[in-house]
This record gives C-alpha cells, sequence and structure tokens, in this order.
C-alpha cells in the first residue's frame, strides 16, 4: 500500500470540484485530501497494472496466453462470490458463510447432476439462497449482529455439505456426457463460458449499484443506515435481499466449479471468505459500508489471483507465500484506508 | 438494536422499579444456562453412552478440550473488551511450526520462542486494533490468512517431534492428571485471578462495558487493549504448543484450524456478551466443555461427526440470542 | 441581515390570513381554513416516563412556527410522533383536515411532511445528487435516470438559490450546504409542512440567512414551517408563531410578536421572571468560604466553531456557575478545561502550574474531575457493580504491583457510600439497577475518591428525585467549605443562581458577562441568558453536544 500511495498517476477518475462557497480547506489540503480518495478507490488497480507489467518483464512465462487464461479462471470462482460479498460489505455487514455455502453449493451442484443439469443448478442455488435468506432474517428481525450470524452459517452450511457428502467419504461426480460440464467448461467466441458469466454477472452488479435505486438504498445503509430508515428507505428488505443474493451467487461460484472440476468436493472453500473480503476491500470498498463499487471488488480479485500466479513463477518461492502476501495486503490496506479516511475530509 | 437506551429525566424516574424484575428469567438463564445444560447433558450421556461414567471418558474429554480452553481464554479478554481475535488459530500454527525448529535447543527454549512468536503477532494485532483504530475482525482476519501462511513456510509439512521433554508434556501427568489438562486449568485459574485481581483486568472490562466513560476516567484505553491482544496471542502459542505435544509433531497446515470458532462459541456460550464489558472465565470452561460433550455425544452414538457442526452453529444463534433478549427486555 | 429578515418577517406575519395564490391544486383539501395540521392532547411514553402529556399544535399554511422548549420538554418526540417514527399513546393528529397516524417516515414523507433534522440526516458518502433522490429516484425505462436526476436536481439547488455541485459527495461539503441539500431533499416532494429541528445549529451566519431566505421562498407558496432553534434571535427574526413546550406539555401558543425574549425565555423555563426575583427556592449555597487564591485559572480556551477565547478562574472554596441557554458551549468549555474536546489553544492552570492541554491523564493526574451531563453514555459503566464503578478511576491508587487491593476499594467505597448516602443492596449490586439519584452518587463518589482540588459538575442534579436532588446540592456545598473548588453547570436558574457564588455566562460559545454578589438574581441572569448578541449568531457546532431530549428515542422504534 505504500507503494500505492506513491505513485503520483493513478488512472484519473474525474473529482467533483468543490462550489466555490463552501468553506474551504487551504489548497494543500484538498489536495491531499483529494489524493487520499483517488489511492482508496484506485490503489489496487494501480497495484495490479505495475505488478503485470514487472511480472511480464521478468518471468517469460507469465505474459503468455495459457497463463493469462488460467489466472482468470482461478479468478472467476472468487470473483463471483466476492460480488455478493460486496453489497453485503457495502451495506456495512459481513457475510463469513460464502466460503462454507461456496463448497455446498459445489457439492449440491454435482450431486444434482446426476439426475439432470436443470436439478444440478437449481437445486444449490435454491439451498444456498435459502441459507442466505435465514441469515439475513435473523440479523434483521432477530437484530443480531451479522459476524456472529454467519459465522454459525459458515458452521451451518459446512456440517449440511458434510451430511451430503457422507463426512467427505462420497465424491459426487458428473457424468461425463451431462450438459451440466458445458456450463463452465464450454466456450463461446473462443472465451470459457466462465469467463462470459463473470463479465455478466459484473455488468448486472454494476447496473445494480449505479442505476436502480437498489444501489443508493446499499449505499444509504452502509454510509448511514439511521438516515436511510429517517428518509423512509426499505432497510430491512433490501438487506434481505442482500444476504440472499450474497448466498446465491457463493452457491452459483460452487455450480461453476463443480462444472468446471466435474466433481464436488467437500474441501473447497476454506478460508474463502477470507479471500472474498480481501479482494472487496482491496478492491477500494470501506469496509465500514457506504461506498465503493463493483468494478473494484473485481480488480481486487485479479489482483489476489495474479499475485498467486506470479508467486507460482517464482522457483523458490512455494503458495504459502500467497497467503503471506495477501494477509499482509489486506492489513496493509485496511490500515490505509483508516489513515486515507481520516485525511479526506 | 432494540436497546432501550433512555436518558435524563424520563428514565431515571422510571429505573428503580423497571430493570430488575422482569429481566430476572432471562438474566439467570443466560448466566447459568450453560452449567444447566451441562449438567443435563451429563445426566443424559450416563444413560445413553456406554460406559460413560469412568475416568477414561473424563480424560479424553479433558484432553481434547484443554487447548480449546486455553485458547478461550485470550478470546473471552478479548471478547471482553468488545473485540474479537480470529488470528488465534494461525498463532497456534506458527507456534507449532516453532517447535521443530528449535527443539534441538531443549524443550523449554523452543517452548520459549513459541511463546514469544505468539506475543508478537498479539501486539501488532493489538497495535492495528488500538493504535491505528481498525476494527477487530478485519484485522485479526488479516493475521488469521498472513499467519497460516507464515506458519507453512516455517513449518511447511508434519514434523515429528522426538523430545523427551515434549513427549512427557503431551502425554505425562501428575496424579493422574494430564499435564496438558493442568496446563488448561492453571491458564484458567491465572485468567481468572487477571481478571479478578488486577488492575489491567479490571480496567478491560470496564472498556467493554463502557470506552467513552473509562475514558473520561483517566484509564489508558490504548495501552490496555494492546496488552489484552497478546496476551491472547500468547495464549493461543500455548495452545499450539499443546496440541504439538499431544500429537507428538508438529502440523502447521492443519493445528489450529477452526480454532477460533470454537474458541468464540465457548466464550458466547458461556454467557459472556459479544459487546464486550464482562468476561466470565467459569462459563468459558463450561462453554468449551459443553461443546466438546455435545460432540463426544454425537461420535458415541454414532451420529455423523457433520452434525455437531449443525449443533454446534444453532448453540451460538440460541446462546447470542438469549443475550439480546436480556438486553433489550 | 437583521433588517431585512425584521421586514419579511412581518410580512408573512401579516399576510397570513390572506389566501395564498397560485396554490389551488393543494389548497382543495383544505376547506375552508387555512390549517394544515392540528395536534390536540398528543401523549407519548416510554416506559411509563411521559415524554409527552397532552401537547397541542396548531400549523397554518405559509407561516414559520417556532417550537420551542429547553432540554427534555419534548420538542424531538413530538417532530419524531409528526413524522411517524413514533405512533402516540393518546391524542390526535389532523392532516388537512383528516386525521392521520403515520406508522413509518415514509408514510409521512409521501404525504408531505418533511423534515429537515438537526444532525444532518443523510448519507455523507453520496453525492448530493443521489442524497436529495435517495429512494424515488428518477426512472427512464425501469433503470434510475442519472442524467434527469441530476438536471432536476440541479434545477432544485439553484431554485433554492445554492450554489453546489450536485456530483460532489455530500461529506466534502460544508455543514450549511449539508444542511441546504438536507431542505432540497425536503422541499423536492412536493411538502405542505417542513419540519426544521434546529436546522442553524452547526451554521455560519451567512448560511442561516441563505436559510432563511429559502424558508420564506417557502412560506411564499404556502408551506407551513415549523421551526426549531434555541438561538431566540433567529426566532423572532423568522418566526410568525410560537408554541412553548415544557415537561411535555404546550405551555404557551401565540404570535411570536406579542413576547419578548425575557418572557419567552421565562415560559421556556418555567419562571415568571418579576415572581423570583429575590426569594430563594431551596437552601441550596451558603455563602462558601473562600480564599484569594485561584485554584484554577482558565483562558483563551479556543475550540473551532464552539468556544472562542473562554476565560475564567475558580477559588478554593467557591463554586463557579457557568450559564448559558442550550448550545452556548457550557458542556463544551468544562470538557476543554478537562482535556477531553481537543482545543486550539488553551492555557489552564492549576495552583499556577500549567496543564497538559488534551489529555485526561494530565487533568486528573493535576487535581480535576469531571462529572458529565451524560450520565448513562459517558458515566457509569452499566454492567458493573457499585464498588467497581466507584473505583473505576482509582484502580491504578488501589493496586500494587499491578494487582488491585480489594480490602482498600473496599474500604474507600465503604465510606463513600455511607457519606453520600449511597442506597444499594450491597456495594455488589449492579449500577444498572440503582436508581438515576443513586447512580448520580456513585459517579460523584467516583470523583471524590480521586481526591480532586477542581470538581467540574455538568448537569449534577439532572434527571435525579428531589431527595436526591437536594443532597447532592448540600454535597456540593460541603464541598466547597472543605475547601474544593467548584464549577458548576445546571440549566435550572435556580440552582444556578442560589448555588454559585459566581456565575460566568456563556452565549454562542463566549463569556458574555459575569454575575456575582448582588447582582446574582434569576432575572438577571434570565436576562444575561435572553441577551447576549443573538441577533447575529455566531458558528457553532453540535458534533460534541449531546442533547439528552434527541437521543433518548433515537435508539428505540
Amino acid at each position: 500500500m505504500t507503494q500505492q500511495a506513491a505513485q503520483p498517476h493513478g488512472p484519473e477518475t474525474p473529482e467533483p470540484s468543490r462550489p466555490p462557497e463552501t468553506p474551504q480547506p487551504s489548497a494543500g489540503r484538498a489536495g491531499a485530501a483529494r489524493f487520499a480518495g483517488l489511492a482508496q478507490r484506485q490503489g489496487a488497480l494501480v497495484v495490479l497494472l505495475v505488478l503485470l507489467l514487472v511480472a511480464s518483464l521478468r518471468f517469460d512465462s507469465f505474459a503468455t496466453l495459457d497463463n493469462g487464461r488460467a489466472v482468470l479462471v482461478a479468478a472467476s470462482f472468487l470473483a463471483v462470490i466476492a460480488l455478493g460479498q460486496t453489497f453485503v460489505i457495502l451495506t456495512g455487514g459481513i457475510d463469513l458463510s460464502v466460503g462454507s455455502v461456496f463448497a455446498l453449493g459445489g457439492i449440491l451442484a454435482a450431486y444434482g447432476s446426476t439426475y439432470n443439469t436443470l436439478v444440478a443448478i437449481v437445486l444449490p442455488l435454491a439451498v444456498c439462497g435459502l441459507i442466505g435468506l435465514v441469515q439475513g432474517l435473523i440479523i434483521t428481525r432477530g437484530g443480531l449482529e451479522p459476524f456472529i450470524v454467519t459465522l454459525a452459517g459458515l458452521l451451518f452450511a459446512r456440517g449440511l455439505s458434510l451430511l451430503v457428502s457422507d463426512g467427505g467419504s462420497t465424491t459426487y461426480r458428473v457424468p461425463v456426457d451431462s450438459a451440466f460440464r458445458q456450463l463452465s467448461q464450454g466456450s463461446i467466441l473462443g472465451v470459457k463460458n466462465l469467463i462470459w458469466i463473470v463479465v455478466i454477472l459484473y455488468a448486472i452488479g454494476t447496473l445494480l449499484l449505479r442505476r436502480t435505486s437498489y444501489g443508493p438504498t446499499v449505499l444509504a445503509i452502509g454510509g448511514q443506515q439511521d438516515a436511510a430508515e429517517l428518509m423512509g428507505l426499505p432497510v430491512t428488505r433490501t438487506k434481505l435481499v442482500t444476504y440472499t443474493a450474497s448466498g446465491v451467487l457463493a452457491g452459483f461460484a460452487g455450480v461453476l466449479i463443480a462444472s468446471y472440476i466435474s466433481s464436488g468436493v467437500t474441501v473447497l472453500g476454506v478460508g474463502t471468505e477470507l479471500d472474498a473480503i480481501a479482494a472487496v476491500v482491496l478492491g477500494g470498498t470501506l469496509l465500514t459500508g457506504g461506498a465503493g463499487t463493483v468494478l473494484g471488488t473485481l480488480v481486487g480479485v485479479l489482483l489476489l489471483r495474479v499475485i498467486q500466479n506470479v508467486l507460482n513463477q517464482i522457483p523458490y518461492l512455494n503458495s504459502n507465500w500467497q497467503a503471506v502476501v495477501s494477509g499482509s495486503i489486506l492489513l496493509a490496506v485496511v490500515v490505509a484506508q483508516r489513515y486515507l479516511s481520516r485525511a479526506q475530509p | 438494536m432494540t436497546e432501550t437506551v433512555v436518558q435524563g429525566q424520563q428514565a431515571d424516574r422510571a429505573d428503580p422499579a423497571r430493570s430488575r424484575r422482569p429481566q430476572l428469567d432471562a438474566d439467570w438463564l443466560r448466566r447459568n444456562g450453560v452449567y444447566v445444560a451441562l449438567a443435563m447433558l451429563v445426566v443424559v450421556d450416563l444413560f445413553i453412552v456406554p460406559n460413560f461414567a469412568s475416568v477414561a471418558t473424563l480424560r479424553l474429554n479433558l484432553l481434547q478440550v484443554a487447548p480449546v480452553v486455553v485458547v478461550a481464554m485470550g478470546m473471552a479478554l478479548v471478547i471482553g473488551t468488545g473485540g474479537i481475535d480470529l488470528s488465534v488459530g494461525s498463532v497456534m500454527a506458527i507456534a507449532a511450526a516453532l517447535i521443530p525448529l528449535y527443539i534441538g535447543y531443549g524443550t523449554a527454549p523452543s517452548i520459549l520462542v513459541a511463546m514469544i512468536a505468539g506475543v508478537l503477532t498479539g501486539a501488532l494485532a493489538g497495535t492495528v486494533v488500538a493504535r491505528v483504530g481498525v476494527q477487530p475482525i478485519v484485522a485479526t482476519l488479516a493475521l488469521l490468512v498472513a499467519g497460516r501462511g507464515i506458519a507453512n513456510l516455517i513449518g511447511g509439512r508434519i514434523r515429528t517431534v522426538r523430545d523427551p521433554g515434549f513427549r512427557e508434556l503431551g502425554s505425562g501427568s501428575i496424579v493422574g492428571v494430564p499435564y496438558v489438562v493442568l496446563v488448561a486449568a492453571l491458564v484458567a485459574l491465572a485468567v481468572w485471578l487477571f481478571v479478578g485481581r488486577t488492575t489491567t483486568g479490571r480496567q478491560l472490562v470496564a472498556i467493554g462495558g463502557n470506552a467513552r466513560a473509562s475514558a473520561l476516567a483517566g484509564i489508558p484505553v490504548k495501552r490496555v487493549l494492546t496488552t489484552v491482544y497478546i496476551v491472547s496471542g500468547l495464549l493461543a502459542a500455548i495452545a499450539g504448543i499443546l496440541v504439538t505435544a499431544r500429537l507428538q509433531a508438529s502440523d502447521p497446515t492443519r493445528v489450529g484450524q477452526l480454532y477460533e470458532l470454537s474458541a468464540i462459541t465457548a466464550v458466547v456460550v458461556g454467557g459472556s456478551p459479544l459487546l464486550g464489558g464482562q468476561v466470565r472465565v467459569l462459563g468459558t470452561v463450561a462453554g468449551a466443555l459443553l461443546i466438546q460433550l455435545i460432540t463426544f455425544t454425537l461420535v458415541a452414538r454414532n451420529v455423523a461427526d457433520e452434525w455437531a457442526q449443525i449443533v454446534q452453529a444453532v448453540i451460538v444463534l440460541l446462546a447470542v440470542y438469549v443475550q439480546l433478549g436480556r438486553r433489550s427486555s | 441581515m437583521t433588517e431585512s429578515s425584521d421586514r419579511s418577517g412581518r410580512d408573512s406575519r401579516s399576510g397570513r390570513s390572506i389566501p395564498h395564490g397560485g396554490d389551488h391544486e393543494r389548497g382543495e383539501h383544505d376547506g375552508n381554513d387555512d390549517v394544515v395540521l392540528a395536534v390536540r392532547g398528543l401523549t407519548k411514553s416510554f416506559g411509563g416516563v411521559h415524554a409527552l402529556r397532552g401537547v397541542d399544535l396548531t400549523l397554518r399554511a405559509g407561516e414559520v412556527h417556532a417550537l420551542v422548549g429547553e432540554n427534555g420538554a419534548g420538542k424531538s418526540t413530538l417532530i419524531k410522533v409528526l413524522t411517524g417514527v413514533y405512533t402516540p399513546d393518546e391524542g390526535d393528529v389532523s392532516y388537512l383536515g383528516s386525521p392521520v397516524g403515520f406508522s413509518r417516515p415514509a408514510e409521512a414523507q409521501d404525504a408531505g411532511i418533511a423534515t429537515v433534522y438537526q444532525e444532518v440526516n443523510l448519507v455523507p458518502l453520496l453525492s448530493v445528487a443521489s442524497n436529495i433522490f435517495l429512494g424515488r429516484e428518477p426512472k427512464r425505462r425501469g433503470l434510475m435516470d442519472v442524467r434527469a436526476m441530476r438536471t432536476q436536481a440541479r434545477a432544485l439547488v439553484k431554485s433554492l438559490g445554492i450554489e453546489v455541485d450536485v456530483d460532489a459527495r455530500l461529506g466534502s461539503l460544508g455543514l450549511g450546504v449539508q444542511q441546504m441539500v438536507a431542505l432540497a431533499r425536503a422541499v423536492s416532494t412536493e411538502s405542505r409542512v417542513v419540519i426544521m429541528d434546529e436546522p442553524t445549529s452547526s451554521l455560519e451566519p451567512k448560511e442561516v440567512a441563505t436559510l432563511f431566505e429559502v424558508t420564506r421562498g417557502l412560506t411564499r407558496s404556502g408551506v407551513a414551517v415549523v421551526f426549531v432553534s434555541h438561538r431566540l434571535g433567529e426566532l423572532f427574526d423568522l418566526c410568525d408563531h410560537v408554541t412553548v413546550l415544557r415537561d411535555g406539555r404546550s405551555v404557551h401558543e401565540g404570535p411570536m410578536a406579542d413576547l419578548g425574549r425575557v418572557s419567552l425565555v421565562s415560559l421556556m423555563l418555567g419562571r415568571d421572571s418579576s415572581e423570583v426575583q429575590e426569594q430563594g427556592t431551596t437552601d441550596f449555597g451558603d455563602s462558601h468560604a473562600r480564599d484569594g487564591r485561584p485554584v484554577l485559572s482558565v483562558s483563551g480556551v479556543q475550540v473551532k466553531n464552539q468556544l472562542h477565547d473562554v476565560a475564567f478562574t475558580v477559588r478554593r472554596g467557591e463554586v463557579v456557575g457557568l450559564g448559558g441557554l442550550l448550545g452556548s458551549g457550557r458542556s463544551e468549555t468544562v470538557k476543554a478545561v478537562y482535556g477531553d474536546l481537543t482545543t486550539q489553544a488553551a492555557d489552564i492552570e492549576i495552583d499556577g502550574a500549567r496543564v497538559k492541554a488534551g489529555s485526561v491523564a494530565a487533568s486528573l493526574a493535576a487535581g480535576m474531575a469531571l462529572l458529565s451531563e451524560d450520565r448513562k453514555a459517558e458515566g457509569i459503566v452499566p454492567g458493573l457493580s457499585v464498588r467497581d464503578n466507584i473505583a473505576l478511576a482509582i484502580l491504578p491508587r488501589m493496586s500494587k504491583a499491578g494487582v488491585v487491593s480489594d480490602a482498600k476499594i473496599d474500604a474507600v467505597v465503604k465510606t463513600f457510600m455511607e457519606r453520600l448516602q449511597i442506597k444499594a443492596s450491597s456495594p455488589r449490586q449492579k449500577v444498572s439497577e440503582l436508581s438515576g439519584g443513586n447512580q448520580q452518587k456513585v459517579l460523584l463518589a467516583r470523583w471524590l475518591a480521586t481526591e480532586p482540588k477542581i470538581f467540574l459538575l455538568d448537569e449534577p442534579t439532572r434527571g435525579i428525585d428531589v431527595g436526591a436532588k437536594r443532597e447532592v446540592q448540600s454535597l456540593i456545598d460541603e464541598l466547597a467549605a472543605d475547601g474544593l473548588a467548584v464549577v458548576l453547570i445546571s440549566s435550572e436558574m435556580d440552582e444556578l443562581v442560589e448555588g454559585s457564588d459566581r456565575v460566568v455566562v456563556l452565549h454562542d460559545g463566549s463569556v458574555v458577562t459575569e454575575l456575582s454578589g448582588q447582582g446574582l438574581t434569576t432575572s438577571r441572569l434570565m436576562g444575561a441568558l435572553a441577551g447576549g448578541s443573538p441577533a447575529t449568531p455566531e458558528p457553532e457546532s453540535t458534533a460534541v453536544r449531546t442533547s439528552p431530549d434527541n437521543d433518548p428515542e433515537q435508539n428505540r422504534d
């Protein structure tokens, strides 16, 4: 993050100019504040671009089509999960259950595919959506903290997936001739369906956030829940929708991975909730809610996966560096967010 | 959220009569529910689990619960301040990973190194939370991720620890009480004394109860918070040492997995409010025992292990809900 | 600004009975009267405690109606009932001639009752345009029409005479502009009634002027405005009518012009100024022994937008009162002196030695203690026992090598529980189970246990029963007699006048006068409170001030 802060030329987003009659802080402080805001929003993108550039120059095997494809595929499952997490965090909440729900979704999809493709898709989405809905209900109606509710959800979903798979001993396989495999593995115009799906989902996510009243409502709840209530916004309903969507998306990521690897595996998704949260925060979304972008999350996901890929390119580093680096980056980002938000008025 | 905070003139006239009677039941349930549940489960187990009333059963359960109790003690302190420490599992792993590296210098030095590592991670978490002001959940989440990676980097694979001192610690016992259990009991006693008898202990509870009032009363809030996270890190390291001693092996990839959840569950089930302001040491021990006994019972009855997690999830929610009911009544 | 506002104020006053043209489509429900909103016998209680007991309010189209009252008078509760946050226990609200009962803020808003809250209740991280249209964004083909939203927002702020970039993040704007955006949101809904709850408390004078202009513009188009403010000058400048609330009752209703400043203040405080002149109502305040040396001398206290060069001294054995209406900076002054509020400049000396500003620990060590006005939020630790609450500030002194000596604590606690006659079943009883008066005594004990030289008391008797109040008052006398230097803040005239040897009067964050000796009478004080220089409001902020008639209800729903 320090590197990030030292980057003076991030991709410019037009900063709103201040109205002339507002009491102005000194020009220097306004500039610093503006820079702080920019660093917070676009820092991940800058780091990503620099990393891509350096890695391309440094490792011959990095900037290849195959490698690029591998990074994108690896990123896509997390991207789907992180999309739901983005909206949850924007409301000021958190969803720790997504990793387990992701695994559950995968197992249910693989199990369902032994009947037919429709079941393979609908069953996991329904179950995972229901888990999200119940979590949302407990949070909104019961008034329990999202953190503890989704923690319980994590345990619950993990237990459920072990139940479905007989304690992990049964691995459901997607039948070889099943059309379900095509969901992730097939490709259109030479690009894997998986990638298309992520692109479409993020387009929808951006549209929801920017162009429907759901978006501002989510931001208002995260920014100032009391104000949102006083303004008469549908706070409860919006939260329910958000937690349900997070469950559905995590389940869908499970469906995708089941289709991609043609089986349901219980050990998936341990710690994925952390990756998802890290991606969202890296993408410039405030952990306290109220501000952030969907595309920022995508950048955050890519950054995490590119780091993983780069670390794999370095022969004397093993995959454990991935965890160390992403943990350190997450810590650096939240610390930086803290200071940056202090610098802003 | 539905908490009734009525201030000023209006509230106070109503206070004396209102605040007691209707809350008694819920409050009693919150404070003693865990003991009742534990006692009931023991009674039920006497009937449904063969050979339940045996030293072997007791020993097995205590051995299994010991590391959880140690971690939960630190967690209880952190939750008492209104925070949370998700990094404990990873700190256990770091401690476990360090032991084989330093065991060559002897049992005591390797244990010392592992404990220092715990103190350092705790200090890092405490600094980020107390001085920088990052929410505890995220700060310790980052340490959870990074810590596990560091543990794997240090240790990597499973290594057997062949050290007589360690073997003794893991499997030896004194007057029938395994050392591991003894350590856990001593830790619980120490934390109980810390909370009840020391300045810092009293102050941390006050901070959890009303941080603003504590600051106005001149309590060094940042210093106390940092100390608490350090203690939590230290205790997690001790738990890592205990697990390693029991296994006679260091397994950084697996040691401490999901311990943060077990510890939080034990604390919450034990009746400490998640919002802080109370540290219930005995309740937390009972909470850990309850969860352990539920798992044991399910396994003994040949119920699939995975039900244990689902049951645990429901219990956590119930426990939090009971607390919430008390606050809003 | 003053003249112009006076003039238009009068204009609208005289124009009230004249039917408003250009308002036909709105006027159809009005019937024969121009009463927009009528409240009769409104009662609301929380947990058996009455916040409102039979409040009446009549609001007519095109008027600015002042709603005034001190802390806890019920203004905020009334507003929250009108806006659908609370449902009343008893009483009727009729709006445009038909009875209504809003159960959610959205319902009141849809019906045309908009509210501008004291603390800007918008979302700082969103843009101005988003804030204005949150929840009812213009749509095109099912999607939000961002362009239309911006155009409309731009037109709206322009029509209100505000120059602001509608794409700017609200939080990046000054509080004044934010308040204007809140107003823009309020009027964008075609409202018939706009309620403004202390809209000016964080505004600069220039912004206040703009706000007034906009408000008058609204009334000209037939909107009825309810205006809440603690700044008397503003009320007289802007308002046509006034309703005074006290202890949950409406005690006066009438034209603003019929009231003088002093009579308004005496209505708010419930004291007839001529009647109380010299007679005392309590036996509080023996003349305190004192010697000439100041123990505490405060000078040049500057807090941005809140305090301006505040200075005063307190001698041994002296009780110095800090007088001032709500928002005058009383609490901020003691907090700044105690080091709890960041100051731009402050010179605080105790016994001639300078105390490090901005450090609570330093102030405590130097012998200061502060009893905060907000007992719940800044005082008691509810989950702890009476004993632990009393010992909170003296733990280090009660410990040896970090280990607390319970014997020592018990001795101290016993002493103070006896001295202050704290009624608790045992020292181990939870403090939250005590009555307000006993909680207050616990806090007094906490601070007395630190053996302070200077005791800053912010509303020490607020919200406690009569018996406890008398005890606290005589304790203050005792303390002063023992040589303690006391600073006393109280909204109660009698308490302040009779309990203090001198009263330093604050107005908008500055010391305006000091009353002592023969000059210290209720009527003089009342005059000083009403006077000051209220016509040109100074900038001030309420960010730090807790306003107890707002907070209690905020957490309910």
